[in-house]
């Protein structure tokens, strides 16, 4: 039987690294122009009230009355007081110690059945009021958060002079 | 030749897992208000869409940039849509991303917009960045 040789035995194959190179580098161009730091960002789930529905209905659907926060803004948009019912707050600080003891107070459940209402300015910058809904909602502690008050809504605006 | 291709593909493996594709909604004209509660949510919302409000009060949503008044017939088009689908607009999740510095009082126009009963959007959530004041 005869013998088949192989006539490139020995021979070395050479691997054509070039394309593959070239692909690579594409790829890490792209991703190195593409890439952006973004901080993270986060939810606040809020209930607004609902359109055609009467005051008599919605005390009729809520059991307990809401804590009604009262953020008033100055000429600027800039906070220029921050009450709860009559009692003027300080700041947010002590709007979040009143509300988790309200919290406390209900009870187990108490985060699911206490309710607070924001009635601010038009006017208000926006930040303000991201502010107060971070005080009532919840506190980090360590690196858990835990949860407050989950039932937050709007009053209507109110309009300078209005 | 291989610690070059293999610190090359170390560093495509890197881009890659920290590239975020979903940034396409973020503009950079809207600067959100910082909270230290903001964490990214655990799941995903349903049928999102997102509105974002300018310091100035302009809405940008769809690559045009509108009065607040104005967005109200492309809202009530993306409610028709979702009804040819055979879906509530209450099921639909709308994200407002607002400027810290927007009045108040437009995005809760904003929102009343949403509402309204030609449109009827239930859902919604207020988005902040992650930080501290």
């Amino acid at each position: 039987m005869p013998k088949i040789k192989s006539t490139t035995e020995g021979e070395k194959i050479e691997l054509q690294m070039t394309p593959m190179i070239d692909v690579v580098f594409q790829l890490l161009i792209f991703f190195i122009l593409s890439f952006k730091i973004t901080t993270p960002e986060g939810d606040f789930n809020i209930k607004m009230m609902p359109l055609g529905k009467s005051l008599q209905t919605l005390a009729d659907e809520i059991p307990a009355p809401p804590l009604t926060v009262r953020l008033e803004a100055g000429s600027d948009g800039q906070l220029a007081s921050l009450s709860m019912g009559d009692r003027k707050l300080k700041g947010f600080d002590e709007l979040h110690n009143i509300v988790l003891s309200r919290v406390g107070d209900a009870g187990p459940s108490g985060a699911e059945e206490v309710e607070v209402e924001l009635d601010c300015d038009y006017d208000l910058k926006y930040e303000f009021v991201v502010e107060a809904i971070t005080a009532v909602s919840g506190r980090v502690q360590g690196n858990a958060i835990l949860p407050l008050v989950q039932k937050i809504k709007f009053a209507s605006p109110r309009k300078a002079g209005g | 030749m291989t610690p070059m291709i293999d610190m090359t593909f170390q560093l495509i493996a890197f881009f890659m897992v920290l590239m975020n594709f979903g940034e396409g909604e973020q503009d950079e004209r809207i600067r959100l208000p910082l909270s230290q509660l903001a964490k990214p949510p655990d799941a995903a919302n349903t049928w999102p869409m997102t509105l974002q409000l300018t310091k100035v009060g302009t809405v940008l949503f769809g690559g045009e940039e509108m009065p607040v008044a104005g967005i109200r017939p492309f809202l009530v088009r993306e409610a028709q849509v979702l009804k040819r689908m055979e879906r509530d607009p209450k099921e639909a999740t709308v994200i407002i991303r607002a400027d810290a510095e927007a009045k108040t009082g437009e995005v809760q126009e904003l929102i009343g917009i949403c509402q309204s009963r030609e449109i009827g959007f239930e859902k919604f959530i207020l988005r902040a960045k992650q930080g501290q004041n």
